[in-house]
């Protein structure tokens, strides 16, 4: 019987569609990244099981480590509306600039009194100055307080959703720091929260 | 013209956002605190034989009693946060409530001031895992803080 003969093939193969594939997945992980926000005091999250993910919208956190509080918002449009609030709470006033600065800032810890001399600070000065946290204390006008309850009360009008608050807590932080911000929450009847934790294996 | 070289890039860059993207996205434990303003709606009392307190110490280490703090059913025993200290009680303890009163365990977690914010999640996770449905955090009595210097865990 005669053998068949098998053509030999060139080993060069056609990767235009290998290509076009590789690239189309590298666009969207690239325009699904989010760019991770920096944390103004380095935070790790204790592990647990959870496996809840996060809402993107309506969401506020507070990020807590070394004693201090810090306090950011989702959303440009909110954040612009509650400076605003802020300073009209606390007689200042906010240019456009510098609403537009407060903006594009994910976590803000510094008193409100020093918010205008930090939004015009250029962006590496900025870096470079330790945030001291916002003040906060169990008396009911502390600052953090009317930051929360500013915030609620412009994500309502805004969005007319409740606003969701996350606590983005380091692991070794002592507990009565924690007990603070609660006792704050809690007294503007804030009860329900979630705690933001890294996945652990059982 | 050989684009190997371009989908080996691009391959490359592919793992990369995979692996950076998902793996990082945190994850969020809800958590209800009781009322505190809410004075006038009386809930049911619940028996001191299905509450089980669990008083948070210093240097990861916690303490377990159930019952009320000094005329305790149990003796108060330190434990630690691991899967063979706080989630054996957990599921020990739920069980022989369950088959002694037919209901479930109550908890209660005190954190003290030297305890730290990973104590707390740990002690919630454990509840989790646990099944535990009905737990709560509360505010820790002199009492207890008492018990904790007592047993030196504060």
């Amino acid at each position: 019987m005669p053998r068949v003969k098998i053509p030999r093939k060139s080993t060069a193969i056609d990767m235009t569609a290998m290509c076009d594939v590789a690239f189309l997945l590298l666009t969207f992980f690239i325009l699904t990244a989010k760019p991770k926000s920096e944390d103004p005091v380095p935070v790790d999250t204790p592990g647990s099981i959870s496996e809840a993910p996060l809402p993107e919208k309506d969401l506020a956190t507070l990020t807590v480590g070394k004693g201090k509080v810090f306090f950011g918002v989702e959303g440009f449009e909110i954040r612009k509306e509650l400076l605003q609030q802020m300073g009209t709470k606390y007689n200042i006033g906010f240019t456009a600039n510098e609403l537009k600065e407060f903006a594009n800032m994910n976590t803000i810890g510094v008193p409100v009194q020093q918010i205008k001399q930090y939004l015009n600070m250029d962006p590496e000065q900025r870096k470079a100055v330790a945030q001291p946290g916002i003040p906060s204390d169990t008396t009911g006008t502390s600052e953090l307080y009317n930051w929360i309850h500013e915030a609620r009360i412009v994500t309502k009008n805004l969005d007319n959703q409740e606003l969701r608050f996350t606590i983005k807590g380091d692991s070794k932080e002592e507990y009565p720091t924690l007990q603070r911000i609660i006792a704050i929450m809690q007294k503007q009847e804030v009860n329900k929260f979630s705690l933001i934790t890294s996945l652990r294996k059982q | 013209m050989d684009l190997t070289a371009m989908v080996d890039l691009a391959f490359l860059l592919v793992t990369f956002f995979m692996l950076t993207t998902t793996l990082n996205k945190p994850k969020a434990m809800d958590l209800a605190m009781p009322d505190k303003n809410e004075q006038t709606h009386e809930q049911e009392p619940i028996a001191a034989s299905r509450t089980m307190t669990l008083l948070l110490g210093d240097n990861n280490r916690l303490e377990w009693f159930i019952g009320v703090p000094g005329e305790s059913l149990t003796p108060p025993t330190v434990s630690g946060y691991g899967k063979n200290d706080l989630r054996k009680v957990l599921i020990e303890q739920q069980q022989k409530i369950k088959g002694q009163t037919g209901k479930d365990m109550f908890v209660i977690i005190k954190p003290s001031d030297k305890s730290v914010y990973k104590n707390m999640v740990d002690a919630l996770d454990e509840m989790h895992i646990a099944n535990i449905q009905l737990y709560a955090i509360v505010d820790i009595t002199p009492v207890e803080v008492d018990l904790l210097k007592r047993d030196h865990i504060y």
